[in-house]
């Protein structure tokens, strides 16, 4: 169960941040494209929650796991998390920078394909039913977010250095992908789960192959802090995430539509 | 896209055809701004068939589709308005034809 609401958890967060877009996007179709984007992360959150509530039974519903666990409670990785900004950046309510959350779109979609793709065969049947249809939607997103990734790092002298500065940020934080923690062991072990670390290669591939496109350069590779969000030990972002995003939740909390 | 291609700061304008599930047509439905053609059909998708209006998108430069002159309305459409003959409804169609 764990497992499911570290995907579940994923899901949400960055569907949370992407959806900070909604009315400040560039252009009013990409306005419509993050949140298309969000709400189609929202929906595998819902699926995944629903799915581990079930499995949990002790009266946890989607509402109680999404609203009602603290951050430490959270098992996403650490780079959904973080603002739409350059590093150090105080607040998620600054300028956001649009390369920034393209790289991370792409890298964690990037990832997400490879692993969908492993899940549809899981030995959870409802885990595979919810994988197949969560394989089309990132697909989807995998391409958006190369697409502008080209665009962007192929692009003009500024839209390359805004895309260069966002990879050289943003790419030590995939470290995290490559250790598997116990509940993912676990359920690799099972075959209900994606072994990620098997994974690595082709993620490699697909991002290299698309950096070379953008004329981007990969940072070189730091052997310093992993980040841990999936052990629950997230930087001080998500705090700020979950209080705007469950504050009504909890305000009213028996409250329903 | 590279700095010694003209004027690539301006989107050209694109009209967008979605054509539905059960449609034979691609029917209009709008028009966006796009930096070239596979961009122009990504935000389509975005923006027209996210309620599932279709399954087919045609987006075409709008400075390349040539259309018929709204002042000259009359001198093109008026005259068909009083020629009914021209229209395939007088004929009776036996019950074996079946629907036409």
């Amino acid at each position: 169960m764990d497992y499911l609401l570290h995907l579940a958890d994923n899901a949400l967060v960055l569907g949370q941040r992407n959806a900070e877009w909604c009315g400040h996007a560039p252009i009013l179709e990409e306005d419509l494209a993050m949140a298309n984007h969000s709400l189609d992360l929202i929906g595998q959150a819902r699926l995944l929650y629903q799915h581990a509530a079930a499995l949990a039974g002790d009266g946890a519903t989607e509402d109680t796991l999404a609203y009602f666990r603290d951050a430490t409670q959270f098992r996403n990785y650490t780079l959904l998390e973080l603002p739409h900004g350059p590093p150090l950046a105080p607040t998620a309510t600054g300028d956001r920078d649009w390369a920034t959350t393209i790289v991370r779109n792409f890298l964690y979609s990037a990832l997400m394909v490879l692993v969908w793709d492993r899940l549809a065969q899981s030995t959870d049947p409802q885990l595979a039913a919810i994988a197949a249809k969560s394989l089309k939607e990132v697909r989807y997103h995998l391409r958006h977010a190369r697409d502008w990734l080209v665009r962007l790092g192929d692009g003009t002298a500024e839209s390359h250095r805004r895309a260069q500065a966002a990879l050289d940020h943003l790419l030590p934080f995939t470290d995290e992908f490559w250790t598997a923690s116990a509940p993912e062991a676990e359920a690799a072990a099972r075959g209900a789960g994606a072994d990620v670390a098997a994974l690595r290669d082709a993620w490699n591939a697909l991002v290299d192959e698309a950096l070379r496109e953008a004329t981007l350069r990969r940072p070189a590779a730091v052997n310093g802090y992993v980040t841990q969000g999936k052990e629950g030990l997230h930087s001080e972002h998500l705090s700020y995430l979950l209080g705007e995003m469950q504050s009504l939740a909890r305000a009213h909390p028996d409250a329903t539509w | 896209m590279t700095d010694t291609q003209p004027a690539l700061k301006d989107w050209p304008l694109w009209e967008v055809f979605v054509r539905s599930k059960q449609g034979l047509e691609h029917k209009h439905c709008g028009s966006l701004h796009a930096s070239d053609a596979p961009h122009a059909l990504q935000m389509a998708r975005d923006v027209y068939t996210r309620r599932q209006e279709g399954v087919s998108i045609w987006v075409v430069p709008s400075h390349l589709i040539a259309a018929s002159d709204p002042d000259q309305k009359d001198e093109l459409f008026e005259p068909a308005s009083d020629k009914i003959y021209r229209h395939p409804t007088f004929y009776e169609i036996p019950d074996e034809v079946g629907h036409m």
